[in-house]
């Protein structure tokens, strides 16, 4: 769901200049050429603030949280706490109950495998799974499925790389149990109209699991627009720090779901005759967390919030259609996923070089892209490719690193023709 | 770096045009699979034997220049060789790969067209799954029952 107004304008070109500042690793040479990164659908660059955020707190209020009365484990506590109310407003959630801190998308996604379905999936059940998904949002099912004697079932994409709406309506039986879907692809960029699949779901009484890792900071999100049931993603992807993650649940499922991991934090008392588990959020928070990573998120999501999420999303729009008229222009070149609602990610191929080595090449000119399966196997698979390149835009890149982009494919091809 | 120093003229052709492309039958030839997980290539090698002497090789997969180039190139050192000259190849390549300094072995022969791949630690997988595949397809010759699998070597 984007609640970004349409007629937002992008970041001028002084404007991207003072915001690339904020950069560090921007500014260096890579193999004597200055550095374009467009891996950010990998994972996003780190504004200083965010370092800042990050090195002020171990500098002055390091400590661990929810257990010391000493004024730093206070601090600590406090500006712990604080980035998860910040998560909970930049998600739109009810409460800051329904906001659990894991390490990140697939610890998040795992979660609601073992803790909500495992107990849930009677031998039968159909878990739809898109075949756009990632990894991570595809092999926990399995793993559960394996456990229960339920079934994963795919649900088909179209030539463009969209997951065909009226193919999931026919795989809709009284023995669906849960849907598992991304909300943007990283493979491919293909934005999916997920509230249309989450009002079907939930029509039915299906449970919906949403992979958020790659919409946000590109779109806003709104979960409780959304109307799915959990929703999860990563904070590395959102200029924050690595080992940090969401995962959003509706209340009432957290509530009645057991505990995944038993330890610290989790329980209000421990007895060897019994054991009461914390409330909400910390039943699903045993230890000690990533406290420094979740401050560092915190600043990030004050940084694109400050910047404007709707200003973000007209920037890397419009990199999105330069990028792809002058890729389209590129002899050979064959972009893969061609949906008419795309984040800022183009998958493609070119004629007669392997995308590792467009991958070297590029590196050589200074271009950082990613080459691989990008852990969505079931997709190349679907266009019959080992492997894509892949270029992913943020709003701190610009149109010269995409001409950069554009002559170091030429390069290539003039140096494999 | 030069990027001609990695991809030489030798390399991109072996890439177009793979030699010895192909499969044998299973028996009397032996074959290995191997796969780098990283990027999803693989590979098959087939190899038939006479007693001591390798006396064919060949290959099928998906991959980039340098691991299809490599695999072709490895081909034509192995075919007509003893196994023992093969596993002196086969040591005298690995060193290329992995000493960034070594002299280059005159008995290399044409296989030092990829001793660009030094230089580019990333793309030295590419390079060594085709002989590490062989290696594991000569050392099912001495175990293979006709009912077994075909063994699977990962470059991870
Ligand atoms: C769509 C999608 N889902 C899940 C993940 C996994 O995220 P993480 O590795 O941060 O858990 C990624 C990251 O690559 C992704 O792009």
């Amino acid at each position: 769901m984007t609640l970004l107004p349409p007629d937002a304008t992008p970041f001028s070109a002084s404007e991207i200049a003072a915001i690339r500042a904020d950069f560090p690793v921007l500014h260096q040479q890579v193999n004597g050429k200055a550095l374009a990164y467009l891996d950010n659908a990998a994972s996003a660059q780190h504004p200083r603030q965010v370092i800042d955020a990050e090195a002020e707190y171990y500098r002055h209020d390091h400590a661990n949280i929810h257990r010391g009365v000493h004024t730093l484990s206070q601090r600590a506590t406090d500006a712990f706490e604080a980035a998860r109310h910040k998560l909970q407003h930049f998600l739109h959630a009810r409460s800051h109950r329904e906001v659990i801190l894991t390490r990140g998308t697939t610890e998040s996604i795992n979660l609601v495998a073992q803790a909500y379905a495992r107990p849930l999936l009677q031998p039968g059940d159909e878990i739809l799974v898109s075949r756009l998904e990632h990894h991570a949002n595809l092999v926990p099912w399995q793993i559960v499925a394996g456990q229960t004697g339920a079934v994963v079932r795919p649900i088909p994409i179209t030539r463009r790389g969209e997951v065909d709406f009226e193919a999931f309506r026919t795989l809709l039986t009284p023995r669906t149990k849960i849907l598992a879907l991304s909300h943007v692809s990283n493979a491919l960029g293909t934005i999916n109209p997920v509230a249309q699949f989450i009002a079907e779901a939930r029509a039915r009484g299906i449970i919906t699991c949403i992979d958020g890792a790659q919409a946000v900071p590109h779109l806003a999100v709104d979960v409780q627009a959304l109307d799915c049931d959990f929703y999860a993603f990563s904070g590395h992807k959102l200029l924050g720090p690595t080992g940090t993650g969401v995962l959003w649940g509706r209340e009432s499922l957290l509530e009645a779901m057991p505990p995944w991991m038993g330890g610290g934090d989790m329980i209000l008392e421990v007895s060897f005759e019994g054991t009461t588990f914390n409330t909400l959020p910390h039943k699903f928070e045993a230890g000690t967390p990533n406290i420094a990573g979740f401050i560092g998120l915190g600043a990030a999501i004050d940084y694109v919030q400050g910047l404007g999420l709707a200003r973000i999303a007209a920037t890397e729009e419009e990199l999105l259609r330069y990028a792809t008229t002058r890729l389209e222009a590129i002899e050979g070149l064959s972009i893969i996923g061609t949906a008419p609602h795309k984040a800022a990610v183009i998958s493609f191929i070119v004629e007669g070089i392997h995308p590792h080595d467009l991958g070297t090449i590029l590196d050589q000119e200074g271009v950082a892209i990613r080459s691989g399966h990008h852990c969505a196997m079931p997709v190349m698979e679907f266009f019959d490719v080992p492997a894509t390149a892949r270029a992913s835009f943020a709003f701190y890149n610009t149109r010269a690193e995409i001409d950069q982009l554009v002559g170091a494919l030429h390069r290539a091809r003039d140096l494999f023709t | 770096m030069d990027l001609k120093e990695l991809y030489r003229d030798v390399i991109l052709d072996h890439n177009k045009r793979p030699r010895n492309f192909g499969t044998l039958a299973v028996p009397p030839a032996h074959e290995a699979r191997g796969a780098n997980p990283l990027c999803g290539d693989t590979l098959r090698v087939w190899v038939q034997l006479d007693g001591d002497r390798v006396t064919d090789v060949k290959f099928e997969g998906k991959g980039c220049a340098i691991s299809v180039a490599s695999a072709s190139l490895m081909t034509e050192a192995a075919i007509g060789q003893t196994r023992a000259d093969v596993q002196a190849q086969f040591e005298r390549i690995h060193t290329v790969f992995t000493h960034h300094d070594a002299p280059l072995d005159p008995a290399l022969g044409k296989l030092a067209a990829l001793a660009g791949v030094r230089d580019y630690p990333a793309r030295v997988k590419c390079a060594s799954l085709a002989w590490h595949t062989l290696n594991a397809a000569l050392a099912a010759a001495d175990t293979d029952s006709p009912l077994s699998n075909p063994p699977t070597i990962k470059t991870e």
